[in-house]
């Protein structure tokens, strides 16, 4: 470093140039975060005065269930910001209750199932008191729609064929060859009781193993279309059942119960209008439209927001 | 609620510590992801490494393709070659060889580069062969810095094989995924452990080697 | 909508805003790292016995994943970009405090002594003397951590749209559209080459001394540095 013996005078000049550098720097980056930071934890992470906030869950059904809600709560002159692909159940639930979300899609069984592992599904509107009287004060359901998707359990065609199971086969004929299958799911299927632990308690399940794939998205599909796994937890309303052949086995025990799509919301956080929306949302909502809806965005690749706007104008709600 | 209780709730759990979602066969699945890795990594890094030190040339062509790797975000390419691939190790090892390639050539390349052009010549004016020259004066000198290299390639792929749970495959991230999905800390905090002790441990391992390995006289240095 | 620059809606940013997104998630942390590693270094070279016990710590703290890291620290910060952050800004403390502190330490014994007897103080002489002529050392540990905040940010993706471009990555996965990964992927590359340039036109502005010609020997400072803080 003998550079370093130079003048006095370099040495100050080149401080003049650091400064600036360190300044313009500073200056970047202070102006790069006043952008949208909206979500500063320091503001406790709530949800904005006025601005209904919808979360959706980690997979794509959830996402378009989120903009129809959405979307139909814009039309009717309400602020809405989205909180999409926060994660699994275990997750969103604890952000609805503190107050990060206000709207989320959901599924009344599979909630109730969630709050109250041993509780009996015997028809929709029970399940439903059932979840409020669980939920949390600050929670309610409100209109279920009679669309439904339940998790259910569905082997390749390969692997039902090798076991002379039909779509006529239930869980509890799965039991001679579950010991001899890899079953695959999302990371919560593995502890929850509509899942492992129900499978084995009610059916009397025990798989070869659990592969932890995703919330019935393109890696459990191609899991089991693969043969990575032989069974997986895929929804009802997954397209590609069909296209892939996949055999779903029917659920005699209900162990998987109702799962009729059903806004989450917090009593404070929706004004009436809001509430009327979504019932009317609800209402127009069966299987047959939410499997088209799925297809468009899972098998054509069409962007969830346009398929949620053309579908609430198609029918009639915005 | 204290990171410590759970890390003592997960090690205590004896259901932890059997099966195939059992510590044991977590943690050998991770050092398995973590062996193969390294040894695809050096087995391009170290002759290529070792090629251009000792001739001295293509260094900035290294340099190039060192720091393009380098550029790849890890967590892009495992989704992408999972996309593009499909199920498997293949997929995983893209990601982890990509990561490890880097720190492996360009210490190998330096390392040979930079040996003091003494003894080389000497041993060249003795009639060394090159390849003795190589193997017998610039490796032996050179071998704490590309062991180095080794060491960091090896401790990034530990940390990093966490994310191959994310595509479905095993190893000790499987505990941090599955917990995050299942909100079960325990299970986060746990496997985190495990990794950063697999981490310390792949340290501790490389030191040892390096007592063992490089030459006293070299070691004085 | 299944073209490269399709961005999916629930992602709400274009491609640009990803970018912007990305950087500041990958820059504010290293930023806050040299904030943090300039006075820790400073520490270190004054009290010798605290130089192991601090490479030790951020030696531990970088051993710990990521995603890890993240998951744990939602119970503080929630689901926000701060959580993404502040693991990336302690993992830059692995290669930037000894960066810094064998930097400085370099500085030759007489120069240090010429500005003592200029009247330079403590204080004066390591923000005007030490840290400048350590300038190439500590641009050279920048570059490092920077590299690494750029990747490691898309990991953030799994706790819920959080990784900027890598809430890209997950969404091509979870809508199976590869082009969006390598998009992602591709662009983050980009990213990184371009900030380490633009480090290296810092390191230049900030040593006139030093010679401009010749090419740049880019690889083997950040590598020396990678290793010696025995970082991953």
């Amino acid at each position: 470093m003998t550079s370093t013996a130079k003048s006095s005078r370099s040495r100050t000049r080149h401080h003049g140039a650091a400064a600036v550098a360190l300044a313009a720097a500073a200056a970047l980056l202070t102006g790069c975060s006043s952008g949208d930071t909206s979500d500063n934890p320091l503001d406790g992470d709530k949800a904005e005065a006025g601005t209904v906030v919808v979360g959706s869950n980690n997979f794509a059904e959830s996402t378009l269930l989120a903009d129809i809600y959405g979307e139909a709560l814009r039309a009717k002159g309400l602020k809405v910001s989205y909180k999409h692909n926060i994660g699994s159940r275990e997750t969103t639930y604890g952000l609805m209750k503190n107050g990060s979300v206000t709207v989320l899609p959901e599924y009344n069984g599979s909630l109730l199932a969630y709050l109250d592992e041993k509780a009996e599904q015997t028809s929709a509107d029970a399940v439903n008191e059932a979840v409020k009287a669980k939920l949390d004060k600050q929670l309610t359901l409100l209109e279920s729609s009679p669309a439904e998707d339940k998790d259910s359990v569905a082997l390749n065609a390969a692997t039902a064929k090798k076991y002379g199971l039909t779509a006529e086969s239930t869980l509890a004929d799965l039991k001679e060859a579950a010991p001899e299958l890899v079953i695959g799911g999302s990371p919560e299927f593995q502890t929850r009781q509509q899942g492992l632990k129900g499978l084995e308690a009610v059916y009397g399940l025990t798989f070869k193993s659990f592969k932890a794939l995703d919330a019935g998205g393109p890696l459990t599909q191609a899991a089991l279309a693969q043969n990575e796994v032989q069974a997986a937890d895929v929804f009802t309303t997954d397209p590609t059942i069909l296209k892939e052949k996949f055999v779903v086995l029917k659920d005699p025990e209900n162990l998987f119960g109702y799962a009729n799509v059903t806004p989450l919301v917090r009593k404070d956080g929706l004004p009436q209008e809001g509430v009327e929306a979504l019932n009317a949302v609800s209402a127009k909502l069966d299987t047959k439209t939410l499997l088209d809806l799925d297809a468009q965005v899972q098998l054509e690749k069409k962007d969830p927001l346009d398929v949620a706007k053309a579908w609430l104008k198609s029918a009639g709600l915005v | 609620m204290n990171v410590l209780n759970f890390v003592q709730a997960f090690f205590s759990d004896s259901a932890h510590w059997h099966g195939y979602d059992g510590i044991p066969s977590r943690f050998l699945e991770h050092v398995r992801y973590t062996l193969l890795a390294l040894a695809v990594a050096a087995a391009i890094g170290l002759p290529v490494g070792l090629l251009t030190g000792h001739t001295g040339r293509g260094g900035n062509a290294i340099a190039v393709v060192a720091n393009a790797a380098r550029a790849l975000p890890s967590f892009g390419l495992l989704v992408l070659s999972v996309l593009l691939i499909g199920f498997g190790l293949l997929p995983v090892m893209i990601p982890l060889v990509v990561l490890a390639v880097p720190p492996i050539l360009v210490t190998t390349y330096e390392a040979v580069r930079t040996v003091d052009p003494a003894p080389v010549d000497a041993a060249r004016g003795m009639g060394m062969p090159e390849s003795g020259v190589l193997f017998r004066v610039e490796v032996p000198v050179a071998l704490p810095l590309i062991l180095s290299g080794l060491r960091s390639a090896a401790v990034q792929i530990v940390s990093t094989a966490t994310i191959a749970a994310y595509v479905s495959l095993g190893g000790l991230g499987r505990y941090v995924i599955d917990g995050l999905y299942q909100r079960n800390y325990e299970k986060v905090v746990g496997g985190a452990t495990l990794v950063a002790v697999l981490a310390l441990i792949t340290l501790a391992l490389f030191r040892a080697v390096e007592r063992f390995a490089v030459s006293p006289g070299v070691r004085r240095r | 909508m299944n073209g490269f620059f399709d961005i999916p809606s629930d992602l709400q940013h274009s491609w640009a805003g990803l970018i912007g997104v990305h950087l500041r998630e990958a820059l504010l942390p290293v930023a806050a790292g040299l904030l943090l590693a300039l006075p820790l270094a400073l520490l270190c070279n004054r009290f010798r016995w605290l130089y192991p016990p601090v490479l030790g710590v951020t030696t531990v703290l970088y051993a710990v994943p990521s995603l890890a890291f993240f998951v744990v620290l939602i119970d503080w910060t929630g689901q926000t970009e701060l959580t993404v952050m502040i693991p990336l800004a302690l993992y830059s403390l692995v290669v930037l405090v000894p960066a810094i502190a064998d930097g400085v330490r370099s500085v030759p014994d007489e120069t240090l002594s010429a500005a003592t007897a200029m009247g330079f103080g403590p204080v004066r002489r390591y923000l005007q003397v030490q840290l400048p002529i350590a300038a190439p050392a500590i641009v050279a540990g920048l570059r490092v951590a920077t590299a690494s905040s750029i990747s490691l940010v898309s990991v953030g993706a799994l706790i819920g749209n959080q990784g900027a471009l890598g809430n890209l990555m997950a969404a091509a996965q979870k809508y199976d559209r590869p082009e969006l990964a390598a998009n992602a992927v591709l662009t983050t590359a980009v990213l990184a080459v371009l900030c380490d340039a633009a480090l290296v036109a810092l390191r230049r502005a900030l040593t006139p001394w030093m010679p401009r010609s010749g090419r740049e020997r880019t690889a083997a400072p950040r590598e020396e540095l990678l290793t010696k803080g025995a970082a991953r």
